[in-house]
């Protein structure tokens, strides 16, 4: 499908998208947000993109592989889990780290957690969605 | 308020069975889309609206005891996640199931039924 | 220690999703995790054994708040079960599943499949084992649908659809557990359902439980999904299916029927007693009526589950004792019995009994590891089939549950019945001469195939052999679900209202 108007708007709103849902991740802690919602935001990105330009331009929008994103985003998810073994304490407890980081706040494995989360969300969102959309 | 969560319950359930009970695949995805909200709902519902406390936070730095229960909603987004997931799964499954049959007919397949 | 039984699958799964394009590493990278796994295993049963319930916290927080994970030694039993079965289906996978079949993800679906089962045999939450069971049940039919062929996609459809709407009875009754009871640790439950106030509520609850957990373990009337998709994958799917998905139901029955819902005893156990009984016996009806060695097989699943239903109902130290027996066993010998079909495919690519034969003059060393399997499944003494069935009859006769040891028994005659059937028509009989061509006298199974059935029969023969010490074990962990004080005071979950909660 072939349309000048959506494809222009894509090229404004894919970027907005994006960083939104970084937003929304990271918002994520004591609001409305978090990971999940994040991913799924940035997956509506690329998805208006797969619309937009098709798959393989989405592909190469995506820089890595989709599978690669879902395979960081677990392995963020367990390391986040197994800080708390190296601070002595049982799995998964949360631990925080009194460095300040400018605009996002305090650092601590919840926010680790969550952005293993967003990544898992936006690759096994983009596997299904790619897979339905090639035929 | 539970009376109208109650009705809408109802009639989520009702209709998710009467679409899996058709012959289309779409229809059974989307009953079982549809009894997952029922149930979604219904632990909403029974995990009280508006009376309760947070289970959590207690004392003088707890919440008014007006403030609804966290859990229930809690365990409601963990059920729409895996929800998410396995009717993304179905979706793709049908689609295969589609391709290679090439019909939308569940009453055709019998094949792993009878020899 | 306590969650390293899902943590090592999980990291071997990841493992096997970054190296998504190199089929060997994955192959090893499984087999490390499984090896690791069983390990972990044999540690902590033997924890277990030595100092009684374990209970981890999960994020430090106090039991009922947070998730607990308990292992008693029913659970650690089975842990070690899943873990040999999963160690053997990862070695049995060298040679079984090609690069093609490897490039959807095999391997790293089968340890997220490990780590769901893990799961739910060690977790001590409600609510936690729901997320287990869904891990589990989404690896299970991405597994059951890979590759695609006609009878997998059909075979899936239906598997999904009942588990499907399986989960969401068991939603319901968590959602009514936790109105009623304010609480989704087990033990909490445990300790609050005899006080709470809507005991109308209680027995409902226990039959949506009954029902979810009984359509996934292949309970009576609700157990026709399995014939209909277990015998459509690769044998070594069906395998993991047949060892452990089931047995996963029946653990959850047996922990929700010995530890929450024993207060209404005389009406839920022999519900449980008359369902096992229609159970065992449709079942191995079912299994005299098929013709191919799989579907057989298949059928065959569902009349066991009737005699572990069947040691629950009995709901007495024998009866438990044989059913946990019964599971270790059936998990074992009925994995083995479908990788050594799956032997049989591979080499003359059906495993119809109408095409099939000869292959007792063929592979005389294949026959014999079949029949020691064969027999076991049948229960012909000294083999572990025979002591498992002996101690659940056994348990009915001491109650005198006449009528259930009946069906057993002649559910027995019939188990042993359709096995010949296997065994004449596979085995002895000589190979039709319309299907000559498929057989080649000099195939082999590469060792990769022969080397897990080979450790499997040894393992059923040492449980024959052993049996003493294996039925002691079994007593002590029936003894322990018997009293569900022991695992309560071992989470020891701290009283809500005191903290200032629910009222």
């Amino acid at each position: 499908m072939f349309s000048l108007l959506f494809r222009t708007a894509t090229r404004f709103l894919f970027p907005l998208m994006i960083v939104f849902s970084i937003f929304v991740l990271f918002r994520g802690h004591n609001a409305p947000g978090g990971g999940f919602i994040g991913g799924l935001v940035g997956a509506a990105g690329f998805a208006l993109y797969i619309i937009a330009f098709g798959t393989e331009q989405a592909r190469t929008a995506m820089r890595f592989s989709r599978r690669l994103y879902m395979a960081i985003g677990l392995t963020l998810m367990l390391g986040s889990g197994l800080v708390s073994l190296l601070a002595g304490d049982a799995f998964m407890t949360t631990q925080w780290y009194s460095i300040q980081i400018p605009v996002l706040g305090k650092l601590g494995t919840p926010a680790i957690f969550d952005t293993g989360v967003y990544l898992a969300v936006i690759g096994v969102t983009m596997i299904i969605l790619m897979s339905l959309a090639e035929d | 308020m539970d009376i109208v969560l109650a009705i809408t319950i109802g009639v989520l359930v009702a209709a998710g069975i009467y679409m899996i009970q058709r012959r289309s695949f779409v229809k059974l995805i989307l009953g079982i889309a549809m009894l997952g909200h029922a149930v979604n709902l219904m632990i909403f519902t029974l995990g009280r609206v508006t009376r309760g406390v947070p289970p959590i936070i207690h004392g003088e730095h707890g919440l008014d005891v007006g403030a609804a229960d966290p859990l229930p909603q809690a365990l409601i987004l963990t059920a729409i996640v895996i929800g998410f997931g396995v009717q993304a799964f179905a979706i793709i499954l049908i689609k295969r199931v589609y391709s290679v049959f090439q019909t939308d007919n569940i009453d055709t397949l019998v094949n792993t039924d009878f020899e | 220690m306590l969650f390293l039984p899902i943590l090592i699958p999980f990291a071997a799964g990841i493992l096997g999703i970054f190296f998504w394009y190199k089929p060997n590493l994955q192959r090893w990278t499984t087999l490390i995790g499984m090896v690791a796994l069983l390990i972990v295993s044999v540690m902590i049963f033997n924890t277990v054994w030595a100092d009684g319930i374990q209970v981890a916290q999960g994020g430090s927080w106090v039991a009922p708040i947070g998730i607990s994970l308990v292992i008693d030694l029913l659970s650690a039993i089975l842990l070690l079960t899943a873990a040999i079965l999963g160690t053997a289906v990862a070695v049995y996978s060298f040679g079984a599943i090609g690069d093609q079949r490897a490039a959807y993800g095999y391997f790293p679906l089968l340890c997220f499949l490990l780590m769901g089962i893990c799961g739910a045999f060690i977790t001590g939450d409600m609510f936690n084992l729901y997320v287990w069971f869904e891990v589990m049940l989404i690896s299970s039919f991405v597994l059951l649908a890979l590759g695609g062929e006609r009878n997998q996609l059909e075979g899936a459809l239906k598997y999904m659809t009942i588990n499907l709407i399986a989960s969401m009875i068991f939603l319901i009754g968590l959602g009514i557990l936790y109105s009623v009871v304010g609480t989704l640790n087990m033990a909490d439950i445990a300790k609050s359902l005899p006080d709470v106030q809507n005991q109308g509520m209680v027995l409902p609850m226990a039959m949506l439980f009954m029902t979810a957990f009984g359509i996934k373990a292949a309970m009576f009337p609700l157990y026709f999904w399995l014939p209909a998709s277990y015998h459509t994958p690769p044998p070594v799917i069906s395998a993991i299916f047949a060892g452990l998905l089931t047995k996963v139901g029946i653990y959850t029955l047996t922990r929700a029927f010995t530890l929450m819902f024993i207060l209404h005893v005389e009406f839920t156990h022999t519900l449980l007693l008359v369902m096992s009984g229609f159970t065992m016996f449709f079942g191995v009806l079912g299994a005299v009526a098929q013709n191919e060695i799989r579907r057989i097989l298949s059928f065959h699943s569902i009349s066991q589950i009737g005699y572990m239903m069947m040691g629950l109902g009995l709901y007495s130290v024998m009866g438990l004792a044989g059913a946990i027996i019964y599971m270790v066993h059936h998990s074992l010998v009925k994995a083995n019995l479908f990788l050594i079909s799956g032997v049989i495919e591979h080499m003359t690519g059906t495993d119809s009994l109408k095409k099939i034969g000869g292959y007792y003059k063929n592979y005389p060393f294949l026959a014999i590891l079949f029949a020691l399997s064969a027999f076991a499944l049948a229960g012909i003494p000294p083999l572990s089939g025979f002591w498992a069935k002996f101690a659940v009859v056994r348990a009915g006769l001491e109650l005198e549950s006449l009528w259930i040891v009946g069906v057993a028994l002649v559910v027995g005659l019939l188990t042993t019945f359709s096995m010949t059937k296997i065994w004449a028509k596979g085995f002895w009989k000589p190979t039709p001469e319309k299907y000559a061509h498929l057989v080649d006298a000099s195939a082999r199974g590469p060792v990769s195939m022969i080397a897990p059935i080979i450790g499997l029969v040894v393992i059923t023969l040492a449980m024959g052999i052993f049996f003493e010490p294996i039925y002691t074990v079994a007593e002590v962990a029936a003894e322990q679900l018997l009293d569900p004080s022991a695992y309560i005071s071992a989470v020891n979950p701290q009283d809500f209202t005191a903290l200032g909660g629910h009222e």
